[in-house]
């Protein structure tokens, strides 16, 4: 094992999972924005609102983030209406279909898990919401939300780590992120082991770092079970 | 007289499925009326109540709240649904609903249960909303908790919480069902107590209830109901002592 080679290339490391973590936190933050239409209207009683969710949902979460980096990366090429568009300079660019492909991937497993909980919600608490004369809107923003996003912490924790791991598929787009850092780092020094084994090791301490920052989060959003009578 | 009714239910059906559990009920509530709606599981009470504020859709009938008629439309489910949703979410501002297991969002503290409604529906200040809150959670012996969260309280102590979020909508009538069904014996005297002060108040009550002596004291009607028909209606001595009909006579015997 030749740690030297590790000592001297873990500022690239570094690099790499800087750009990781950028991938994962903006791609995190359009994903959820995203979700919380989708899920709504995946949520609702009414055919026509949910079967584009609907649809939508099925394709990101039946076929493989590859694919879909993939799709992007090599497909939105092909329209020439895209490439003379004001937004080429970005979507030719890997960083930014790796963005895209991600969020629009986050976004769907976000929507269903937003879906699960505010089927969660306890009917008799919708009911008292009803009772006092809420329209739908206020009844959504004032309970069902609120209630919700307490509840779909934990599974959404799960989903930024998994995010945080699918996000080493950018590497496949020439995008230097950890993984991709490491390769172009093996084929020079040809020390696969010590590299892969330093970059899993970052990716270790980011998962660490995201599970505590949702226990952190989930705690601050239950604090009203916190104590039991 | 529909229109000088509190509360003026006319023929209510309602089906789930093939089951027919409400097979035709009127109820005429006038204002300072007490009406305890009393009969055996299956018996279709809940349901009714329920029907009233339109939490249960009901397959037929005509609902009148404080003299304006609900606008009711048939929907997809066969049932009546609201034609006018503005409407009824007025009309149900007006009528307070206390429920079984209480139902306190479980994200506020007691202070925000009892204001979200004034503040939300009725737009009230939120000073104006917090002092009447204090208020109502000091009627109900509450106000010392009032940053607590409902799972830090007692069942009876939750269910009075409930009470007073309905009170602070300044209802003109109010509905509760099964109010004591979820408590521990122990405590439901004093949710009890509140409803007893409330009735002396004058507030007008439907009280759907498995407490006979309670319905008796408070009470200045009471029904009966039986596989979703009025079998019995009348004065609290004439239904609790002399009933007409069998069925009901047989009911108070198992349990009064």
């Amino acid at each position: 094992m030749d740690f030297e080679v590790i000592v001297q290339y873990f500022p690239r490391l570094l690099q790499g999972a800087i750009t990781t973590i950028e991938l994962v936190v903006v791609s995190g933050i359009i994903g959820s924005l995203l979700a919380l239409p989708i899920g709504l209207a995946r949520h609702s009683h009414r055919l026509w609102l949910k079967a584009i969710p609907y649809a939508y949902i099925f394709f990101f979460r039946g076929t493989p983030l590859l694919v879909q980096i993939f799709l992007v990366y090599y497909g939105i090429a092909q329209f020439e209406s895209i490439r003379e568009s004001s937004l080429w300079p970005y979507l030719r660019e890997p960083y930014w279909c790796a963005i895209i492909a991600f969020s629009l991937n986050t976004a769907a497993y976000t929507a269903e898990i937003l879906r699960g909980a505010l089927g969660a919600v306890p009917r008799g608490e919708v009911e008292a919401a009803k009772s006092i004369g809420m329209r739908k809107v206020q009844l959504y923003k004032r309970i069902m939300l609120p209630r919700a996003l307490g509840m779909i912490m934990p599974a959404y924790g799960n989903e930024v780590i998994l995010m945080l791991k699918g996000s080493a598929l950018a590497s496949t787009i020439t995008l230097l992120d950890l993984t991709g850092m490491a390769r172009t780092i093996i084929a020079r020094t040809y020390t696969p082991i010590e590299i892969f084994l330093a970059a899993g090791v970052i990716y270790l301490l980011m998962s660490m770092v995201i599970i505590q920052l949702f226990r952190i989060l989930e705690q601050r959003s239950n604090r009203h079970m916190e104590v039991a009578r | 007289m529909p229109e000088n009714s509190a509360i003026s239910l006319k023929n209510i059906h309602k089906s789930f499925g093939d089951l027919e559990v409400l097979k035709g009920i009127d109820l005429q509530a006038h204002e300072h009326d007490v009406i305890s709606i009393i009969g055996s599981s299956g018996s279709g009470k809940s349901t009714f109540l329920r029907c009233i504020n339109l939490l249960e859709t009901p397959t037929e009938g005509e609902i009148w709240i404080t003299g304006e008629k609900l606008a009711l439309s048939r929907g997809k489910s066969g049932d009546l649904e609201s034609a006018d949703h503005k409407q009824l979410a007025h009309l149900r501002s007006r009528v307070g609903f206390v429920f079984q297991n209480f139902n306190l969002w479980p994200h506020k503290t007691l202070i925000e249960n009892v204001i979200e409604g004034p503040t939300q529906v009725l737009g009230q200040s939120k000073d104006q909303a917090v002092a009447y809150a204090e208020e109502l959670l000091a009627k109900v012996g509450l106000s010392e908790r009032k940053d607590f969260y409902p799972s830090q309280l007692s069942g009876g102590q939750q269910q009075r919480v409930a009470i007073a979020r309905t009170l602070a909508m300044d209802p003109q009538v109010l509905l509760f069902d099964e109010p004591t069904s979820a408590l521990d014996p122990e405590l439901v005297g004093e949710v009890l107590g509140v409803m007893r002060d409330l009735a002396c108040e004058g507030r007008t009550m439907l009280i759907v209830t498995h407490e006979m002596a309670f319905a008796r004291e408070v009470s200045n009607k009471i029904m009966f109901l039986h596989q979703g028909q009025v079998e019995e209606f009348g004065s609290p001595e004439q239904v609790f002592e002399n009933p007409t009909s069998e069925r009901c006579r047989e009911f108070l015997s198992t349990i009064y």
